[in-house]
């Protein structure tokens, strides 16, 4: 038996599936379905599972959240709803249900937050509710874990039973009741022969949003004109036009529901706390460098002592353990190879991968808590007004700012933007934020090159990375992702406690995502370049990288870089090397040039200041490093999208670093 | 009083929607939230860079722009018609 769970965001959607399924979830693939969403078995009934589908607030063709759920109801035919509703904002949650009742699904109401309802001196007439609107109302407390056992069971015996709706009319006695039923009466046949809930098409047909539904219905031109014509008399005598007119229907609808059966408290404490906070959160002149502390606050307990602290232990870990291994496989006498290819491939692999975990279990933690309090919903509204220009939201803000610390994380955040389209350019955007594997790079060659510009430099690349990100945003504005974005209308939720459980699960969440799908191709990444760097053409151990596969290869596509200002093997070797971790460039081009006097020496005289500049702007452009585009490709949902990406950064980072070298040109030797 | 649009109300005042224009997503998202005429929305406050608004209305606060803002009309309520509880939706 399959439920779906819908309900609005905000209204404890997760909280409720992570209370109905416990650790029971899995990332669920359905046929056609872009947007992931996760599934798990109810605790204690086996063969029942609950499908948890994207938080929305109408069904309609705009956005793929909404059409996912479409497409899931009416395709896959789940044997029950369960609409999870927000106690405490009825109305405007109800509107989403009326519009599931018309796809005739046996449904169940759970009625959320009831107890902030109760505490606050409210009422809710649970009988009178679900007799008004003819299927069961269950009233729960996702966060308290209460009526959780109650709303399995009603379920469960609702969909046994196939009890459908018993109401299904909406509208009282006038032009929008003849109009729709004049629709009901000319598609009869023809919903029944697309397999489609009756009054749901002749919403979409008055609607008129939804051109997929329409034309599955198959009506001849008569027909269509019929329907256009009872439209139109609907809109004259009513008023208003046919949308307005539908939303006026079902609000009049829910607000007849709710007369008498829902009995408000004078004032929520939820909303006075709430409304007292933003007086500072969202203030005039506080909002935005708060913001900023929040954000730098998270950067250094993430990446200088939480994350820090973990990654440094685990790495002490590693470390110990690979050296207990080499002294064993020493003393044991294993060929050298075979040494290496433990020691140098298989440990410093799994090193690798492990060693972004700690920073984005910490940088998650912070997030949800983020996310969960409320406080996200802020963040979008004090900076949406600096995004805008780019064709995003002020949600987009926050992955974005992430990418200075790390990239992997950033992409990985983008999961809780509400628009696909912004998901997606807001991936594509975040590798030009300069992440902070890069910043050995631009202190090595600052001090080799520009000793009395260093900060100047590094200051220089970061906003030359932003401009180049902007100029990319408003490229895509104009070609892929031209048209109408998303429209930016928020709800701003009361701010809440964030519950540990649902914390506790995300954190678990992502960790075991990173690790099972990133591990592999990082993995393999680690022990190609180990064995690139290890053999020569003829597969002869090297004795030293300068004859190594990798220095051929490197040799072989240097050219590519020699308008650049730096054709030389050794940098194009330290730049393939760069793909795996961006830290390796700087320790590649040491061991690769065993200049005395160390890296900084080797570099002011491989390197000019020209050629220099020109490279640093090629390290900050060109590819994310392997666990970064491994983190695109998942959250993408393709691999092919994230090649491209890869070659799109380093054709963007091979142009401005030529148009950079041949301007620095103009200045410098 | 003459009817404003939304984006025109002050902070603090409180407004019937009389009409919403716009097209498209837009419209079909303003209809969805609630925001139909004769509902009353108050005017929360503006955001620190001077657009989007909060405004509340059935209960709940939201935030739009002020150029889709400028596509909701409404009337202005008085110091008195603030005073009485609304009856559909309150803009509390």
């Amino acid at each position: 038996m399959t439920f779906a769970l819908v309900g609005n965001q905000n209204s404890g959607k997760t909280t409720l599936f992570n209370q109905l399924t416990g650790a029971n979830q899995h990332v669920g693939n359905f046929p056609g379905v872009t947007v992931e969403s996760k599934s798990g078995f109810v605790r204690g009934y086996k063969d029942v599972e609950v499908v948890d589908l994207p938080g929305i607030y109408s069904i309609r063709a705009y956005s793929s959240e909404e059409t996912v759920t479409r497409d899931f109801i009416l395709n896959n035919k789940p044997d029950g709803i369960i609409n999870i509703v927000d106690a405490t904002n009825i109305e405007r949650n109800l509107y989403l249900t009326l519009q599931l009742i018309e796809l005739r699904i046996p449904m169940v109401l759970a009625l959320n937050m009831m107890d902030e309802v109760r505490s606050n001196g409210g009422t809710i007439d649970i009988e009178m509710m679900s007799e008004r609107l003819g299927i069961p109302v269950v009233p729960i407390s996702a966060a308290k874990n209460e009526g959780i056992d109650e709303l399995i069971r009603v379920a469960y015996e609702t969909a046994s039973k196939r009890e459908l709706p018993k109401i299904y009319d909406f509208c009282s006695p006038g032009p929008i009741h003849r109009c729709i039923h004049a629709i009901c009466h000319v598609i009869e046949d023809h919903a029944q022969d697309a397999d489609l809930p009756l009054r749901f098409a002749t919403s979409k047909l008055i609607e008129g949003d939804d051109d997929k539904i329409i034309s599955r219905l198959n009506l001849d031109k008569n027909e269509l004109e019929l329907i256009d014509h009872s439209i139109v008399e609907m809109e004259k005598e009513h008023g208003l036009d046919c949308n307005a007119a539908l939303a006026d229907m079902r609000y009049s609808f829910i607000e007849s529901v709710c007369d008498g059966a829902v009995v408000k408290a004078r004032e929520s404490k939820e909303h006075l706390r709430s409304a007292k906070i933003d007086l500072v959160l969202t203030n005039k002149y506080a909002a935005i460098p708060i913001f900023f502390g929040v954000m730098l606050l998270i950067f250094y307990l993430t990446f200088n002592v939480i994350g820090k602290f973990l990654q440094d232990l685990l790495q002490s870990g590693i470390d110990s353990l690979s050296s207990v291994t080499e002294t064993a496989l020493t003393s044991f006498g294993t060929n050298e190879i075979a040494k290496s290819l433990v020691i140098d491939g298989l440990f410093a692999g799994v090193g690798s991968v492990l060693s972004f975990l700690p920073i984005i279990v910490v940088l998650f933690f912070f997030l949800s808590i983020l996310e969960d309090t409320g406080y996200m919903a802020r963040i979008a509204f004090v900076m949406d007004k600096s995004l805008r220009k780019i064709g995003l939201s002020g949600r987009s803000i926050v992955p974005m700012l992430i990418g200075f610390g790390c990239t992997v994380p950033a992409v990985m955040a983008t999961r809780t933007l509400s628009s696909e389209r912004d998901r997606k350019m807001t991936i594509l955007l975040t590798p030009y934020m300069s992440c902070s594997a890069k910043i050995p790079i631009y202190a090595v060659f600052s001090a080799a090159l520009f000793p009395k510009y260093a900060a100047l430099v590094m200051i220089g690349l970061y906003i030359f990375g932003i401009l180049v990100g902007i100029l990319i945003a408003l490229l895509m504005n104009h070609s892929m992702y031209r048209g109408n974005p998303i429209p930016f209308v928020m709800e701003l939720p009361n701010y809440r406690f964030p519950s540990p459980k649902t914390v506790a699960m995300l954190l678990w969440d992502k960790a075991k995502d990173f690790i099972t799908k990133a591990f592999t191709i990082i993995f393999f990444a680690t022990l190609a370049i180990w064995f690139f760097s290890t053999f020569d053409i003829r597969l002869n151990p090297v004795e030293s990288q300068s004859s190594s596969i990798l220095a051929s290869i490197g040799a072989f596509i240097a050219p590519i870089f020699a308008p650049l200002g730096f054709g030389s093997w050794q940098v194009s070797t330290s730049l393939i090397t760069g793909f795996i971790a961006k830290e390796s460039v700087i320790s590649t081009l040491g061991i690769l040039t065993s200049a005395p006097g160390g890296v900084v020496n080797a570099i002011s005289q491989m390197f000019t200041p020209r050629s220099g500049l020109s490279f640093l702007i090629f390290t900050l452009l060109y590819t994310p490093c392997v666990a970064a585009v491994s983190a695109i490709c998942r959250e993408l949902h393709s691999k092919l999208k994230g090649i491209g990406v890869v070659v799109f950064q380093c054709v963007t980072a091979w142009i401005f670093a030529f148009i950079v070298y041949q301007i620095a040109g103009l200045f410098m030797v | 009083m003459d009817d404003l649009t939304l984006d025109k109300l002050s902070a603090g005042s409180v407004g019937v929607i009389t009409a919403v224009g716009g097209e498209g997503a837009l419209r079909c998202r303003l209809l969805d939230m609630g925001l139909i005429p004769r509902t009353k929305v108050k005017v929360v406050k503006t955001a620190p860079m001077g657009d989007p608004v909060e405004i509340r209305l059935r209960d709940y606060a939201l935030t739009i722009r002020l150029a889709d803002a400028a596509l909701i009309k409404v009337r202005p309520l008085n110091g008195d018609g603030e005073e009485k509880e609304p009856v559909g939706g309150a803009a509390t």
